[in-house]
């Protein structure tokens, strides 16, 4: 016999395939088959402490550390900016709004927030003590490099 | 005019013919229990949110927002109604009270916000209002339930202890001024103190 036959071949890998997608269950988050309806997970409170979390890298938008449950941000009136606009940190104590909140797309500083900027949970978020559903494997870069001052002894 | 004035008084004046002294007591004394009784039952049936929210203007616009909020829904199931906050619990203030809602009857008989723009147009007015006289009562419909000295500063939020502390327990400054807006939406805020 020269060469396996192709027809043969085909056969072969279609049962190979078959064989390792049957051994291998499908990753989903779904925890029932499709057509029933599974149970919902408890939802769980804010966190509402006054205690600021780091960042995990410098661009990331700080989270809310506190329950904002019914605050209103809308064309009407903004709840976080009752605490942290400028003029309302001295009486409250809270966080100024970033200065780079103030900038216009062409970079020019406006009096008060930008309408770009306006809507608060666009970026920062509360936080629930969850687990979450996929993990993932960020580093922060702190850790990634090897500790600064060894490197700059060196 | 004055001769009819005169001839009336001159019966009021005169003592009973046909009628017993312990008939008029007795009469009077029962005439005036129905009436009173009356007139608080009727006075109380203005008192319920039913009666409020029979009116389209507050079902559909304030009672809806508030259907959201804490005051409606929450764990503990207890909740506020509409005269909860916005009817003083004491005879002559309730009256008071009362007595300015009859320009609430005047509105809703020429429709001053039978529309849901005309009661965003008037919205700030109608909040205003409400702001005004819980400052200057001392927030006394909030308090009617919510006691400075019945609360438990270990059980709030870090944030809660440090501005009840600071404004609340010192009487700087009274609910109403930090906690607008927690049971209706808002109005426009722009111009309004503390508001950006």
């Amino acid at each position: 016999m020269k060469m396996t036959p192709k027809w043969l071949m085909a056969l072969a890998i279609i049962a190979i395939a078959g064989a390792a997608y049957a051994a291998e269950p499908i990753t989903t988050l779904r925890s029932t088959a499709p057509d029933q309806e599974s149970a919902a997970p408890r939802i769980s409170n804010f966190e509402d402490t006054d205690q600021k979390r780091p960042r995990n890298y410098p661009e990331q938008p700080p989270t809310i550390p506190h329950d904002i449950e019914g605050y209103q941000i809308d064309k009407n009136a903004n709840k976080c900016l009752s605490c942290h606009a400028r003029s309302r940190t001295g009486e409250s104590g809270a966080p100024m709004v970033s200065i780079t909140h103030f900038m216009d797309r062409d970079g020019q500083f406006l009096a008060a927030v930008s309408p770009r900027r306006y809507f608060c949970t666009q970026c920062h978020v509360s936080q629930r003590q969850v687990e979450p559903l996929v993990g993932n494997s960020f580093v922060d870069i702190d850790a990634l490099l090897p500790n600064n001052s060894t490197r700059i002894a060196e | 005019m004055f001769d009819l004035l005169k001839r009336y008084w001159k019966v009021l004046n005169s003592p009973s013919v046909h009628f017993s002294l312990a008939f008029l007591t007795l009469g009077g004394f029962v005439a005036g229990v129905i009436f009173w009784g009356g007139f608080n039952t009727a006075l109380e049936a203005t008192n319920t949110e039913k009666f409020c929210i029979s009116c389209h203007e507050m079902r559909d616009n304030v009672f809806a927002e508030l259907k959201s909020t804490i005051h409606y829904s929450n764990r503990s199931g207890v909740r506020a109604t509409c005269p909860d906050c916005h009817v003083p619990h004491e005879w002559t203030d309730k009256i008071a009270r009362k007595m300015q809602a009859s320009k609430e009857v005047w509105g809703k008989i020429f429709g001053t916000i039978s529309t849901r723009d005309k009661f965003v147009e008037k919205r700030l007015e109608l909040a205003q209002h409400e702001w005004a006289r819980l400052k200057s009562n001392n927030s006394l419909e909030c308090r009617n339930c919510h006691s400075p000295d019945s609360m438990d500063t270990t059980r709030q939020s870090p944030r809660a202890v440090e501005a009840h502390e600071k404004f609340l327990f010192t009487g700087e400054k009274t609910c109403i001024d930090c906690h607008k807006g927690i049971a209706h939406h808002l109005p426009d805020m722009s111009g309004v103190p503390e508001w950006q």
